[in-house]
């Protein structure tokens, strides 16, 4: 498997550390079940899935990638920085 | 034996070697089994299940039968398949599975028990009694079937790992293969070319046609020369590619020291990962046997395998030779072997319609349904329309037709498309992304096919590629059709046999299908039919149309097994190459590495870190005694530990103070420049993610320290938060951790130690507790830190690595001069317990600002990561486990970590379970053990008498439950 | 009073020799990373290029030559090999000293590229991996830096403590690639 950092291109996955889905963080004060949504449930998808990938052996960047679980297809990857995963603040 | 004219390597140099002890000679360039041949020698092995004499089959990979052991000892390679070891001079090679020789061998007496040892007999002959599986039927069933052993000595040969790039990766270097590469590789793109084989050039090594008006093989020798000579082609030879995975990643096995004696450094084998931009497969095809009765004596083999043995290596492997056929191709077979002065008796062919020879004799329409001769043919019966009649013949030449060798295309899962007119599977368009076809494997089986498609395939790379692709001439060569009829098994009664290497017979998939195993899957299983090393190379296809004819249905309906890398088999000591002794992971060493070991101290492995758990005084005699003297120096004198494992965070930026509001549970912003603050933080979830101190030493300026366990996690974190949630903030950090050397110095007597050192001298009022600054030391700009994890009066003195070796000894040297010295993780451990310091053992991921009793912590004046989480009402249950100290008070005076905690009356039973232990140690300050732990509302049941049990350790005392804090709770000590 | 005395990561180590391959360590008198603050890569090139010759390299890049140089050292961050940072680079970047932080080794033949390929998934073909061309990557399971330093010569960075997996590893892998031949 290979994943392409927005930074250093393409790079094998052994580079890279997964985290989990990527969403949007819910603002301080949002109800508990927002949170519980944000930690804990997660689609799990057949198909096209947004993932949190960290280029840990490589330039430290957080990066979106975009791929399907079924055909292990890579569509896209893009810096978590313009992601816009802080959500309001 | 050989025939004189024949054979690329007749006339080269001579070598010698040993099968089953009998010394032999053969040729450079052979392989054990072409060499085997030429010793005229059939019987080189017993069959898996029943002992059945075997022979050579075929001459490539896909060998079932002849698996040899090569070499003795600790270097034995088991399951060696003859076909693919390169002869060297004094290669030792022995047949396996056979007791006492491969001639008489006791076990064949299985062959005569075969009507009770079917498909499915482990199922059901051996069930009852259920004890006498594990103790008598498998360690009996193990003994007398199997392939070769393993020596059971640790391997001592090397192996590697390595990694290679390029645009296009060809796969095989027959003639759609040379030519894919050459084209691309002409037109200027990064190519490898692997190639199973010891030689490039497949087939072609094995026919006796033309290229372009030259000898075949003369024309790939041509091509691989140019190959060789371009600097943007690598060849890559014994090298199999064994997997095909995602975004162009490919793995393959190449056998680096397999065809020659062992040389030290040399490695045996290197495992490769290949990414490739876009990738042809060039493998060729595999000849399929057809099922007859007794198909599997010695000396019967595959067409085209008899075909390569006599061109490529000069060898016929009879000297009156049959050839039973479905196809035109192995008419070549009877064709060379007459041309080269070889007896052929008759060619049978099962088709009607089967072109004539003026060469050899022709029976149409026949089928060969029996074979005699036990350790080697001597005889086939043949059945046509003429009756049977039976004819003398030590070797038989047979062939089902060809296999396309679609094995990498399928490897994500594709499935490849039944064509009837080829009566073979195909692979089809965009199974593997990247990944075409060419050639045989393509099911284009004549040469001039493989040569267009390896044009075209090339050219469709070069495009993908970006790459312009040079105008290309399609050499001139034989494109006769291929012309088969398919015929899978002859009718009549006898064991046939499907795959040689599981002795699984047509009868076996018969009656698998009759008990309702109709899945090809379940057949499999069922009656291991496409196990072990040739993963039915040679047998799936036809295995699977019996089992549709068994089951009425079509073959593609009935479809094939999933293929699953490897390709062919891949030793375990390739893929872990390099991970033995101090390749197996990285090592990390401290600056004080060196002092460490020259004083003996113990080493702990602390995640990569090697850490000194004790120093050992003359005299003493186990790690308690160490341990206990370092503590009570301590308390009483001064000791220097090194902690430069601590992760060390520079965080900078006029958003700084921001950053470190969001992660940790307390305020940072207000926190003093020359000061240092405790800190938690935790995960989104609201439990504890690591702790540690965090010291502000500019404006703009913060220097964080992690848990040594957590460093790396924590830099990801901060990483994670500054770009992913907070990407606005105008901090930067960078990991500081291993440009510093720094030390611990504790003890009532740290501050004499180090105001020997400093060349500023501090005291209480201007270095308070919780203070620090830059500070030079001997001459060396360093860092010091008034912080303690002791609980006595503690520094922690920081200069950058270099010099770490240099403070180390001196600090070493001074501390002894007071009376104190060196304490490792041990006393480290103690010191900390005792005053109620937790660390990863404590906050172990299930663990809350709450259960430590810090939910103070917690600021209610700003927003920071897992703030909202933490007030779950689940979280902040005072019925959940709650940290407490624990002491002994019974006649059992140990603790154990990892115990759990029962209320004394209880039932010792999980429901029951009250807690657990974290941490335990002697206390020599307090003379008895001390502990933390987790107890169920804990902090309310100090003063209760607790039963602590460790099943592990055969332990069940009795505790008091106690404060964390066993010494000094008012901290007096530390503040100096 | 008596000296603190320094001592290099890979003392004792290096250098060494295997076939045409040596491995020797790199001591450059000092090794700053440089992070430019948000808006500030400009000022903070132009600002470098002033005072040690070579402005802030690009991803994947180098700038400046032996003794004297800039890599390109993770998302935003330089890392300047040499001298020893200008105090007005402060203004721009945040600075952190890592003189001590990283085992420096240079690894010089013909084949180096074929021994490196047996410690990192990065790909260093001379096609694409060019003099003044670096990476950050794997080094046989440790975090790396790979730069090429010319045409058979690069220098492999991974942190202080780890020196001797390194060495032990290079040289494990020089060896194989010798015993070919």
């Amino acid at each position: 498997m290979r994943i392409t950092c927005p930074v250093c291109g393409e790079r094998d996955r052994r580079e890279f550390t997964y985290k989990e889905a990527a969403l949007a963080r819910p603002e301080a004060g949002a109800d508990l079940e927002d949170w519980d949504a944000y930690v804990h449930l997660r689609e799990n998808p057949a198909g096209v899935t947004r993932e949190l990938w960290y280029h840990e052996m490589g330039c430290s960047a957080w990066i979106v990638v975009t791929r399907n679980t079924v055909t292990h297809a890579m569509l896209g990857s893009e810096l978590a920085s313009g992601a816009d995963l802080g959500g309001k603040r | 034996m050989r025939v004189p004219g024949k054979g690329l390597y007749e006339g080269g140099p001579s070598v010698s070697f040993t099968f089953n002890g009998r010394p032999m000679m053969g040729l450079e360039g052979d392989t054990l089994a072409s060499a085997l041949l030429a010793n005229d020698v059939h019987l080189v092995a017993r069959s898996f299940k029943y002992h059945r004499p075997r022979g050579i089959l075929t001459a490539g990979s896909e060998e079932p039968n002849a698996l040899v052991t090569v070499g003795s000892g600790a270097e034995q390679d088991p399951n060696t398949r003859a076909t693919v070891q390169e002869l060297f001079d004094g290669l030792e090679a022995r047949s396996q599975n056979c007791w006492p020789t491969v001639e008489h061998d006791v076990m064949a007496v299985n062959d005569l028990a075969a009507p009770f040892l079917g498909a499915g007999f482990y199922y059901k002959t051996f069930m009852w009694p259920a004890a006498f599986w594990e103790k008598l039927y498998e360690p009996m069933i193990r003994r007398a079937a199997g392939l070769g052993a393993l020596s059971g000595a640790a391997d001592p040969d090397l192996y590697e790992k390595a990694y290679a790039h390029c645009d296009l990766l060809v796969i095989g270097s027959g003639p759609a293969g040379l030519m894919t590469a050459l084209v691309a590789g002409r037109a200027g793109a990064d190519v490898i070319l692997a190639e199973e084989d010891s030689r490039m050039g497949g087939r072609m090594l094995a026919e006796t046609e033309e290229v372009d008006g030259q000898p075949a093989h003369l024309w790939a020798e041509g091509v691989i020369a140019e190959l060789e000579a371009m600097g943007n082609v690598r060849l890559m030879a014994r090298t199999s590619v064994a997997g095909a995975y995602d975004q162009g990643t490919y793995a393959a096995l190449e056998k680096v020291g397999h065809h020659r004696l062992r040389q030290p450094g040399l490695p045996r084998e290197c495992f490769w990962r290949i990414a490739a931009k876009q990738a042809v497969l060039a493998a060729g095809a595999i000849e399929r046997p057809v099922a007859f009765r007794n198909n599997d004596r010695p000396g019967i083999m595959a067409a085209g395998a008899v075909r390569a043995y006599l061109n490529r290596w000069g060898v016929a492997p009879g000297q009156n030779v049959t050839v039973f056929a479905n196809n035109d191709d192995a008419h070549r077979t009877a064709r060379d072997l007459t041309e080269a002065g070889v007896h052929v008796a008759a060619l049978i062919d099962s088709r009607h319609d089967a072109p004539g020879s003026d060469l050899f004799k022709v029976i149409k329409g026949g089928q060969v349904c029996n074979a005699s001769g036990r350790k080697r043919v001597e005889s086939i019966t043949v059945r046509s329309v003429a009756g049977e009649e039976k004819i003398q013949t030590d070797c038989l030449a047979m062939s089902g037709g060809w296999n396309p060798s679609v094995h990498l295309a399928c490897h994500q899962n594709g499935r490849p498309a039944w064509d009837r007119d080829s009566a073979a599977f195909l692979p089809v368009v965009g199974m593997v992304p990247g990944l075409s076809y060419a050639g045989a494997c393509n099911g284009t089986f004549s040469t001039a096919g493989a040569l267009r498609e390896g044009v075209e395939a090339a050219r469709a790379a070069l495009a993908e590629l970006g790459i312009k692709a040079p105008d290309v001439d399609v050499p001139q060569a034989q494109d006769d059709p291929y012309r088969i009829t398919a015929l899978w098994a002859v009718p009549g009664k006898g064991r046939a046999w499907l795959d040689f290497q599981n002795d699984v017979s047509v009868k076996d998939v018969q009656q698998a299908a009759t008990e309702n195993f109709r899945s090809v899957e379940h057949m499999k299983r069922y009656t291991t039919q496409g196990m072990a090393t040739d993963q039915g190379k040679n047998s799936n296809v036809a295995a699977l149309a019996v089992l549709a004819d068994a089951t009425g249905r079509g073959i593609a309906e009935t479809g094939t097994t999933t293929f699953r890398p490897p390709f062919s088999p891949v030793s375990i000591g390739a893929m872990g190459a390099g991970a033995t002794d101090m390749g197996f992971k990285p090592q990390r060493f401290l600056t004080s590495h060196g002092v460490a070991e020259e004083r003996g101290a113990q080493q702990l492995e602390v995640g990569l870190w090697y850490r000194a758990g004790y120093f050992p005084k003359p005299g003493e005699t186990n790690w308690r005694q160490s341990c206990d003297r370092e503590v009570t120096m301590v308390r009483e004198a001064v000791g220097v530990c090194d902690v430069s494992t601590l992760g060390k965070i520079d965080i900078q930026g006029p958003d700084a103070a921001k950053l470190l509001d969001f992660v940790y549970t307390g305020m940072f912003s207000t926190l003093k420049e020359g000061r240092v603050r405790y800190g938690l933080m935790l995960r989104e979830d609201g439990f504890i993610m690591d702790d540690g101190t965090t010291a502000r030493l500019g404006k703009t300026h913060y220097v964080m320290t992690t848990t040594t366990a957590a460093a790396g996690q924590v830099m990801a974190h901060l990483e994670f938060v500054l770009q992913a949630l907070r990407p606005e903030w105008d901090v930067r950090i960078a990991s500081a951790t291993e440009h510093w050397a720094q030390f611990a110095v504790a003890g009532p007597k740290a501050r004499a130690l180090l105001n020997g050192l400093l060349d500023s001298q501090i005291d209480s009022a201007s270095f308070p507790f919780m203070g620090c600054g830059e500070m030079s030391v001997m001459g060396v700009k360093g860092r010091l830190f008034r912080i303690s994890f002791s609980g006595e009066e503690g520094y922690e003195i920081a200069v950058p690595a270099r010099y770490g070796d240099s403070l180390f000894r001196t600090l070493t040297a001074r501390a002894e001069a007071l009376g104190g010295g060196l304490y490792g993780m041990e006393a480290l451990n103690v010191l900390r317990i005792e005053k109620g310091f937790i660390t990863h053992a404590e906050i172990n991921g299930t663990v809350t600002m709450h259960d430590l009793g810090m939910e103070k912590m917690l600021s209610t004046k700003k927003e920071f990561i897992g703030k909202s989480l933490a007030q779950r009402p689940g979280l902040t249950d005072p019925m959940r486990e709650g940290l407490v100290g624990l002491k002994p008070v019974g006649a059992v005076k140990q603790l154990s970590s990892g115990a759990h905690l029962f209320s004394q009356g209880d039932p010792v039973e999980r429901v029951y379970d009250q807690g657990y232990v974290t941490s335990v140690g002697f206390s020599p300050t307090l003379g008895h053990m001390i502990g933390l732990g987790f107890l169920k509302n804990g902090q309310a049941r100090i003063g209760e008498h607790i039963r602590m049990v460790d099943h592990m350790r055969g332990l069940d005392a009795v505790c008091e439950v106690v404060n964390p804090v066993f010494f000094d709770p008012e901290g007096g000590r530390l503040r100096g | 009073m008596a000296e603190l005395i320094a001592k290099s990561p890979c003392a004792g180590l290096l250098p060494l020799t295997v076939g045409g391959l040596t491995l020797s360590e790199e001591t450059p008198a000092a090794m700053t990373s440089v992070a430019p603050y948000q808006g500030q890569m400009d000022v903070l090139s132009a600002a470098m290029k002033a005072s040690h010759g070579m402005g802030f390299p690009a991803p994947g890049r180098s700038t400046g030559k032996a003794g004297n140089r800039a890599i390109w050292f993770s998302r935003d961050m330089a890392l300047l090999m040499g001298p020893a940072a200008d105090a007005s680079l402060a203004d721009h970047a945040a600075l952190t000293d890592q003189s001590d932080g990283w085992a420096v080794v240079r690894l010089e033949g013909e084949q180096a590229a074929e021994v490196l390929a047996r410690l990192t998934p990065a790909d260093l073909r001379p096609s694409v991996f060019k003099r003044g061309h670096t990476a950050r990557s794997e080094v046989a399971h440790m975090m790396g830096s790979i730069t090429k330093v010319g045409e058979s010569a690069f220098v492999v960075m991974v942190f202080r403590s780890m020196a001797q997996t390194l060495v032990h590893d290079l040289k494990t892998a020089m060896e194989a690639v010798a015993a070919r031949g």
